[in-house]
């Protein structure tokens, strides 16, 4: 391949951030994020079993549902000791728990946060509004299924789920990252148009960047 | 001894000193569990956690400054470490201690702070400015009590050479600075609360109010680096503060025994009191740990250290 066609292929990659004013495109990301491979298959899973032990979860509360994540921090049900710990900001964090129903003007922040983690990154869906809309299926301003707009790896049914369903849902989490099926980072890579078309379908006012870093 | 010799020493040295520190975070936050009526996370698990970071497959920079601040950290704790006399005799754990290596620890002690200031701010975060202001109006403030007291301890010992300050505290331990000149040390120990950012006095890393402060944007690899330096750092705090102060060690278990209760004071008062607002904690140090640091001068120069 020549330095022409690569140049090319580059301009292709390039993303328009229609949504921004002109002056502050610059500002952010204008390429499109890259699948990364796992390393090879016995580092790899030493890797996933650290992960799985330091599950860093994005405090973000983006829904009525994130009401089950204080019993969960404090003693009661301690989630510490299963080495969750919550970290106040996406750049750290690794899990992402959708807390109920998005609204539309939630889903915006949910994604730019959600592009803003750097992978590998989970998301766990916390109750049946994720799931099918629950008791908001109808309504007009939230959106009714979570994984037509950032993939998820857990579901968690339930109107609220309980601080235990939580921990059975952290533990198929962690059971799944070291069975190294947890590629939804590079899920998000390969079908980024297909997020981004069904993001923008509902997201009216795009007026952020088109991809996060 | 060899150059090769020396720098084999000093990777012994610090690596022991980095396992220490981290395994002294993992208890402590098994500690405030307790404290909390939780059980908390196993003690191995600020390793758990590094991996986890630096194995993180992407990772964004803001620019030069951005990639230096990290590395100005670890410098900052290396550089503190690497001149200081761990064990006393000893010759692997016995670092570059030279002649006044004393002045060079404590501009050591704020540099990586410093570092961090320039790499955070680049970060573009609003939270990074806050907690670097925090953190360094902070630092501006216990840096007073703790200078008056090496000041002290200096004119105690007729020297800036941390080896010889231990030589001089040997034989008994009511030769230790603790007893000779408790002011000095009453000054230190306070703050070292600060230095340790415990309650009260955790307003720069506070995640309930600015979310923990200057690293708010470091990810992935830079964050694996500066979790490196919290447990470095904090071993080679400990291991000043118990050679200024408390006699040293002639041991490795001498210096973790010494070393963890020195730690303990300021996790006890952390588990029990809640946060300061930044602007009481910079009068808390200008105020009663300044005034003890010039009568622990005043007492050491002019009255001779007796009463």
């Amino acid at each position: 391949m020549n330095k022409k066609h690569i140049n090319e292929i580059e301009d292709q990659m390039k993303l328009a951030n229609e949504g921004l004013p002109e002056k502050e495109r610059g500002l952010f990301a204008d390429a499109r994020p890259t699948t990364v491979d796992a390393f090879n298959k016995y580092y790899e899973g030493f890797l996933n079993w650290a992960r799985s032990r330091s599950l860093w979860m994005l405090a973000f509360g983006t829904g009525c549902g994130a009401t089950e994540l204080r019993p969960l921090m404090t003693s009661r049900y301690d989630m510490s000791r299963y080495g969750i710990a919550p970290r106040p900001t996406p750049r750290q964090a690794s899990v992402f728990i959708i807390g109920g129903y998005a609204s539309i003007k939630t889903i915006k922040r949910i994604v730019r946060s959600y592009e803003q983690m750097q992978g590998p990154k989970y998301v766990i869906a916390l109750g049946s509004c994720t799931i099918n809309g629950g008791m908001y299926f109808d309504s007009y301003n939230t959106i009714n299924r979570l994984d037509y707009y950032i993939p998820v790896d857990v579901y968690i049914a339930g109107c609220m789920p309980r601080p235990e369903a939580l921990i059975a849902g952290f533990n198929r989490l962690k059971e799944k990252i070291r069975a190294g099926e947890c590629e939804g980072m590079n899920e998000y890579a390969e079908k980024f148009d297909w997020f981004k078309k069904n993001q923008k379908q509902i997201i009216k006012n795009w007026n952020m960047p088109d991809y996060n870093w | 001894m060899s150059i090769w010799t020396q720098v084999l020493y000093a990777a012994i040295s610090v690596t022991v000193a980095t396992v220490y520190g981290l395994t002294l975070g993992g208890i402590v936050r098994k500690l405030y569990a307790r404290v909390h009526g939780r059980f908390g996370p196993p003690v191995w698990q600020p390793f758990l956690d590094i991996i986890q970071t630096s194995s993180r497959r992407v990772s964004v920079s803001h620019g030069n400054m951005f990639l230096l601040g990290p590395v100005f950290r670890m410098a900052g704790g290396l550089g503190t470490y690497l001149f200081i006399p761990v064990i006393f005799g000893s010759a692997v754990f016995g670092n570059f201690s030279m002649a006044g290596d004393l002045l060079l620890v404590m501009y050591f002690v704020f540099f990586g702070q410093l570092g961090m200031a320039l790499g955070a701010g680049q970060g573009g975060h609003p939270y990074s400015p806050l907690g670097i202001a925090r953190g360094l109006a902070q630092m501006s403030a216990f840096e007073v009590p703790f200078t008056l007291a090496v000041i002290a301890v200096a004119i105690q010992y007729h020297s800036l050479n941390i080896t010889s300050i231990v030589a001089a505290q040997q034989g008994s331990f009511l030769n230790w600075t603790l007893f000779t000149n408790p002011l000095a040390v009453i000054a230190a120990m306070i703050s070292m609360l600060g230095m340790n950012m415990h309650s009260p006095f955790s307003i720069v890393m506070a995640p309930q109010e600015i979310p923990i402060g200057p690293p708010v944007e470091m990810n992935s690899g830079f964050l694996s680096i500066l979790q490196t330096n919290r447990g470095l750092f904090a071993a080679a705090k400990l291991v000043l503060f118990m050679n200024l102060f408390f006699g040293g060690a002639t041991n490795l278990l001498e210096m973790i025994a010494k070393t963890f209760f020195i730690y303990m004071f300021s996790v006890f008062v952390g588990a029990a009191y809640p946060r300061f607002r930044p602007e009481q904690s910079f009068r808390f140090f200008l105020k009663w740990p300044t005034i003890i640091g010039v009568l622990s001068i005043i007492y050491i120069a002019y009255l001779g250290g007796v009463l």
